[in-house]
């Protein structure tokens, strides 16, 4: 049973990380270098952390949707409104905590409104949150009447560009909403029936698990994920860019959650794991940006990463080292 | 009063009396405007700025939003040409598959005119085509930093447009042509901020870091003004003076690059001029008043502003057009 500690040791994810952040640090040598400034960390490794927390917190609530087979592709769009909110809310005189309350109830009702269609109505996930993807970007530029949205809120420019014991605000959001979820799901039995819907919702409803009322909650935390990144994005660029917010994040959280080992058939999840995937891919961005690439090789260089790191993570690629192990342990046990 | 004076203020009052004739001429007429969409800021600034234009000459224009889709400008254009209409005006989504509704058109005998963007279709199928020249508008930005920096050093930064887009490619080229032959002045970086705001910040944060601080930047030249906004939020945040220690030109002229300029945090931008309508008018009177063909293609100004020219109230101005 010597595997186990194994692969824990060799946690693709982590390896990964390690590898990508190394590969930064060959193309620039800077990469690791942290400076005090003006109260706070910067670096360049404090850009992946404060770069990376959107699609991070994006990944949080993606891990649950995608536990339950399922998936939400309205993120990206959740985002926009939300940030919308919150920037339309602040400029016309309500106070920083009154609107963020509000635009976190809006991702609120955005993701229980995909979970009502997916819960109550059984349409297909991909479908259903299909909807509010092409509807919520329009929803976002009524709101902010298709223009950028400035502010200039000091409590609402905190939550993006603030800082707690000298690391950036955005980062310290995403690893308390990782650490309070994956406390909330594993030392309840509510991971257990989300894996147990995923693996099968009928046999778990049979089972006596409310698998309606357990969707409605992974979809509306999801939404409510979304809620919290649009409001960062926002409050980052001090306005609410309809038209940019978000666009395509919702791809790049789907890609931090199967980096993270999240199988997209549902079951098996990490949490923790998905937000590495979304550093991965943050590490991946930046190191392009410091390296000098020219842009045109952008796509490219991630997409050969990318394939890289699930080759990693295949199972196929740890053959090798399990017969090399086993073979140990037959020559220990003569 | 002698002979010539008399000459010079007849002369004038034939001017003035032309020039209102002209304005007059559009007094009353239909004109059909089928506009894109309201994708970006400048795009809603274009179309108020159409509706103001229009107003102030009396013209009753019928305006059409297509939503982004062709289909829909095609409907729209062929309901103009049912109404009959004297005019259209249209800002093309894409470049092709014009040439069936625009041959319609001709057929009626309607002047089209195409703002801001091209198509691919016979040139007599349209009157003419107004829009801005955007390898000029690097050129300009590139030319005032050319005067501004004189013999010094300097390392630029460029921030790009989405990768393959046009606007990136001509305002690339551009600033290019106008830095050839200043050894003095490289661009260092170049990389993609996908003309947005949070992507602008992001990209010049991680110049910054890799030009030792930001300290060896002297310059950063972005393709929109968005991304110029948004890399001057880096720069502050890495405690550098944006405006001073980094030098900040861009394009477009958007109110929030002169509310950066009004507070000494952005040097130069370069107008992409929202009125595409004005010049599109003034080419239709003298068409329809004695059937001069105007250019084929007008090219509208691609006018610089700095600091000297009143910031503050260019942004109270613009804020109003729906940027």
């Amino acid at each position: 049973m010597r595997r186990v500690p194994f692969e824990r040791l060799a946690n693709p994810q982590l390896l990964a990380l390690t590898g990508v952040l190394l590969l930064n640090w060959l193309l620039f040598p800077n990469f690791f270098n942290v400076t005090w400034q003006d109260g706070r960390f910067f670096g360049s490794i404090i850009d992946v952390l404060n770069r990376g927390a959107p699609v991070a917190i994006l990944a949080v609530g993606m891990t649950g949707v995608i536990a339950t087979k399922g998936v939400d592709l309205s993120v990206g769009a959740i985002m926009a409104v939300c940030g919308a909110v919150a920037a339309t809310m602040v400029v016309a005189g309500y106070p920083a905590p009154i609107a963020v309350g509000a635009a976190l109830l809006a991702g609120l009702a955005c993701g229980l409104w995909n979970g009502f269609l997916v819960a109550v109505l059984d349409i297909q996930p991909i479908v259903a949150t299909l909807v509010l993807m092409v509807a919520g970007r329009g929803i976002a530029q009524l709101i902010t009447e298709g223009s950028i949205v400035t502010f200039n809120d000091p409590v609402l420019i905190f939550i993006g560009t603030g800082s707690f014991l000298g690391f950036p605000m955005a980062a310290v959001i995403a690893v308390a909403l990782m650490v309070s979820v994956t406390l909330l799901v594993r030392r309840s039995a509510i991971g257990l029936f989300v894996q147990a819907i995923g693996v099968n919702r009928a046999a778990a409803a049979l089972a006596g698990i409310r698998s309606r009322m357990l969707l409605m909650l992974v979809y509306g935390l999801s939404g409510l994920c979304a809620a919290i990144a649009g409001i960062v994005v926002a409050a980052d660029i001090r306005g609410a860019d309809a038209n940019n917010s978000g666009l395509w994040l919702e791809l790049d959280a789907i890609l931090a959650v199967v980096i993270g080992g999240t199988s997209l058939l549902g079951g098996r999840f990490s949490i923790p794991m998905a937000v590495v995937g979304a550093l991965i891919i943050q590490a991946m961005n930046t190191g392009i940006l410091v390296s000098g690439f020219p842009p045109e090789f952008n796509l490219v260089v991630k997409a050969g990463m990318i394939i890289l790191i699930l080759l990693i993570q295949s199972p196929y690629a740890a053959l090798p080292f399990r017969r090399r192990l086993v073979t140990t342990s037959k020559a220990t046990a003569k | 009063m002698n002979i010539i004076t008399k000459l010079a203020i007849a002369a004038s009052l034939a001017t003035a009396l032309t020039s209102v004739s002209l304005a007059q001429d559009l007094q009353g007429k239909v004109i059909g405007f089928s506009q894109i969409g309201s994708e970006s800021g400048w795009r809603a600034a274009e179309t108020s700025v159409t509706k103001q234009q229009a107003a102030d000459r009396g013209i009753d224009l019928k305006f059409a939003d297509a939503q982004q889709k062709q289909e829909n400008q095609i409907k729209a254009i062929r309901g103009f040409i049912a109404q009959g209409v004297d005019a259209i005006m249209v800002a093309p989504v894409v470049a092709t598959g014009w040439d069936d509704v625009l041959t319609e058109a001709k057929e009626a005998e309607i002047p089209v005119i195409l703002l801001d963007r091209g198509v691919d279709a016979p040139e007599d199928l349209y009157l003419t085509s107004v829009a801005s020249d955007q390898v000029k508008e690097g050129r300009v930005a590139g030319e005032w930093l050319v005067a501004e920096i004189g013999d010094a050093d300097c390392k630029v930064v460029e921030l790009q447009g989405t990768v393959g887009s046009t606007p990136a490619i001509n305002r690339k080229q551009g600033f290019e042509e106008a830095i050839a032959g200043h050894d003095n002045i490289t661009i260092a970086r170049s990389q993609t901020g996908d003309f947005t705001r949070s992507k602008g910040k992001e990209v010049m944060e991680g110049f910054i870091k890799a030009e030792n601080g930001g300290a060896d930047i002297c310059a950063v030249y972005a393709h929109n003004d968005d991304m110029a906004v948004g890399a001057i939020q880096a720069i502050k945040d890495a405690g550098l003076k944006p405006g001073t220690d980094i030098k900040v030109v861009s394009i477009d002229a958007v109110p929030d690059i002169f509310a950066a300029m009004a507070a000494g945090e952005a040097n130069a931008t370069v107008e992409l001029t929202p009125n595409m309508a004005g010049p599109a008018f003034d080419a239709l009177s003298a068409y329809l008043a004695d059937g001069t063909a105007p250019e084929k293609f007008i090219i509208t100004e691609s006018k610089l502003y700095t600091p000297a020219d009143n910031p503050q109230g260019e942004y109270d101005t613009r804020k109003g057009l729906g940027y």
